[in-house]
């Protein structure tokens, strides 16, 4: 365990530290940058351009080769993967527009086709040098040996850079993502904001292919948004919260992956996202299954609570066993069946509230508030003191209950 | 086919003579010459058509006829094959910040992490920019356009919780936070609750009181001499336009609808136009 702790705490050389950092504004950028393509629906698209870069990244190599450079050159890699993430993007809207092709299939084109080009550029470049190419797979699933701190420069300064056109365009992308002809309506450039939405993307995409690898790179743009929505109902909250789980994701998946060198980076990132996400889908109070089962669970005790004591005051018996047992844990109703005092009292109010109610809908015409009648919010909840007077006013003195 | 266009040629040339006298009020929309097409079959096929300001003008027709593309190819939404449009007598774009759509509220996915007030707010989008203060007057600007709809208490709402007709207040807030002349509306009462109708017609009116324009697309015939002024019919190409009392009849209706509405439908409808 000491290897990773040290590696955590940025104990584990220069090297790591710079690597852990790096992924880590890495994830940040990704998640944050991810969230739009979720909202809008783009999660795919983004694979697709991930895939497309494979070929831009082989030729690049193959060009600076011949030009008598260093084929392995960052910069000069990622540009060519950027350009072939581009025409791969470009080649799927084309489809899309000029064809009765759907998205889905011309995404799945676009990626299979630009991948195999890669696969067998890379077989080439194989043959081609010896030795000197050695690295190029990397790109495929990721690694952080010998990364250098220009490259965390690099995977620094674009992911600034996606973070912020994300954050200067969260207005229009929110409004895109929720209803796009609404945007246009109002006179919101549709199509160049989703434009700018998949360049930023696609930065953090070229960005992370040295540490993440192509083929796992779109989990760091759609993992972390997916465990962040659980946490939330509002597009601001899920920008940061997802940027905060990329960023923990990029930052221990690295630290893993410097602690134990045989393991790809890329995968332990994702694994490490992968994690979040199944925390956040079990616990989130927002939207988690936990959370749901126990506001379902309460709400079923809440019929069954208002069912057994309307069957008290209507004087009929109680037949199902889970009201039963509800209603004698509270001690509204003995071992036997028999309602207790407290019973009697809160099955009168229970049937009281009813009556209200029926009074509250004819005097209110107003769906707004009588909307909000659905037998289990108090009506103190609904509506003031005197409002409740004037309908009891009408009722009448109150009724007791045999028992 | 061909008895059916005949019908159609006969309407548009009481279109015609019908708009000579109807031009008292400026124009708020019109359009020229529009032809929308998805691949080779005209959704809208070369319509004229004026909208005059202050009125409200529903924009009826069968299913297919091109209602709500006519509506969208006016804003852009989908793409016009030809003709052009016209705002107050402006070119659409200089005066797009006049115009406050509606779209159906089935046109967009409902699990959308907002609440009723941030789906508001983003009728102040355009006015506050990229990056203007939303809290403060815009804040409270939304929350005014939510009380017009009876929709305050809702404010913080997930938008996911609404049903049908709370959804078509949320939008019909929304285009009032714009603070626009005009309202186009795409079936603002479509599977929509009856007090949410009386509250969204009650709106529209308000409206046209304050001397905004309203159109929108229609479906339920029965209701139009009541909640308009005026309608434009349309089966792909325009087939009558006018105040209600002069456009909205049997024979405007059966040159619209043709066979799929009953003939004893058509007289009690027309009946209803005529009273007004």
């Amino acid at each position: 365990m000491t290897p990773l702790l040290d590696a955590l705490f940025l104990q584990a050389g220069y090297n790591a530290a710079l690597v852990a950092i790096g992924a880590g504004l890495l994830g940040f950028a990704g998640g944050a940058t991810g969230t739009f393509l979720l909202l809008r629906k783009r999660a795919l698209l983004s694979d697709a351009a991930a895939h497309a870069t494979l070929p831009g990244v082989a030729l690049a190599f193959i060009v600076m080769v011949a030009l008598g450079g260093d084929g392995r050159n960052l910069a000069g890699l990622l540009l060519g993967s950027a350009i072939t993430a581009g025409i791969g993007l470009v080649t799927i809207q084309w489809i899309v527009a000029r064809t009765r092709l759907t998205e889905d299939a011309a995404i799945g084109a676009v990626l299979g086709v630009f991948f195999g080009i890669g696969i067998v550029l890379l077989t080439v470049i194989q043959t081609m040098s010896s030795g000197r190419q050695a690295g190029l797979e990397d790109f495929l699933l990721g690694s952080t040996a010998g990364m250098l701190r220009q490259d965390a420069l690099v995977i620094a300064g674009g992911g600034a850079l996606a973070l912020a056109l994300t954050w200067a365009l969260r207005r229009p992308m929110t409004l895109v993502a929720f209803d796009a002809e609404y945007a246009t309506a109002a006179g919101f450039k549709v199509s160049r904001i989703d434009l700018i939405m998949m360049l930023a993307a696609l930065a953090v995409t070229v960005i992370g292919l040295k540490v993440v690898g192509l083929v796992l790179i779109v989990a760091l743009l759609i993992i972390p948004p997916v465990a962040a929505r659980f946490w939330t109902e509002s597009v601001g909250r899920m920008i940061w919260i997802a940027g905060a789980i990329g960023g923990v994701s990029g930052y221990v998946g690295a630290a893993v992956s410097a602690s134990a060198p045989n393991l790809p980076t890329g995968p332990l990132i994702v694994l490490v996202a992968a994690a979040a996400f199944v925390a956040s889908l079990l616990f989130a109070p927002v939207r988690g299954v936990a959370a749901a089962l126990i506001r379902q669970r309460r709400f079923k005790s809440r019929v069954h609570h208002r069912q057994g004591l309307l069957a008290i005051a209507r004087q009929e018996p109680i037949r199902e066993p889970f009201t039963l047992r509800l209603l004698q844990r509270e001690n509204l109703i003995r071992a036997d069946g028999v309602p207790t005092e407290d019973g009697r009292a809160a099955a009168a109010k229970v049937s009281r509230d009813e009556r209200r109610w029926d009074i509250a809908r004819r005097i209110h015409q107003d769906a707004g508030l009588t909307g909000r009648y659905d037998g289990l919010t108090p009506i103190e909840d609904v509506f003031t003191a005197d409002e409740i007077g004037e309908f009891d006013r009408r009722i009448g003195p109150p009724v007791a209950v045999g028992g | 086919m061909t008895e059916m266009a005949g019908t159609i040629d006969v309407v548009a040339a009481q279109i015609g003579s019908g708009r000579a006298g109807a031009t008292s009020g400026d124009a708020a929309l019109s359009v020229r010459g529009l032809t929308v097409s998805y691949a080779e079959k005209p959704a809208v096929f070369s319509v004229d058509a004026t909208f005059e300001a202050g009125a409200m003008t529903a924009i009826i027709g069968p299913n297919g006829a091109g209602k709500s593309t006519l509506l969208k190819a006016c804003l852009g939404i989908v793409p016009r094959l030809s003709g052009d449009v016209e705002l107050f007598g402006q070119p659409l774009e200089q005066a797009r910040h006049r115009i406050a759509y509606v779209p159906q509220r089935a046109s967009v996915d409902w699990d959308f992490p907002a609440t009723v007030l941030d789906v508001v707010k983003m009728g102040l989008y355009r006015s506050v920019g990229l990056f203007g203060r939303l809290k403060g007057a815009p804040e409270a600007r939304a929350r005014n356009s939510l009380e017009r709809v009876g929709m305050v208490g809702f404010a913080d709402r997930q938008i996911g919780q609404l049903s049908g007709g709370q959804q078509q207040r949320v939008f019909l807030a929304r285009a009032l936070a714009q603070g626009a002349d005009l309202y186009l509306l795409d079936e603002p009462f479509a599977g929509v609750d009856a007090a949410t109708e009386r509250a969204i017609v009650d709106v529209l009116k308000t409206l046209k009181s304050e001397g905004k324009t309203v159109i929108a697309v229609h479906h339920d015939l029965a209701t139009v001499a009541e909640y308009f002024d005026r309608v434009f019919m349309i089966n792909v190409r325009p087939v009558a336009e006018g105040p209600v009392s002069e456009a909205f009849k049997a024979e405007t209706l059966v040159a619209a609808y043709g066979g799929r509405l009953a003939a004893t439908h058509v007289d009690e409808l027309a009946l209803a136009g005529t009273r007004v």
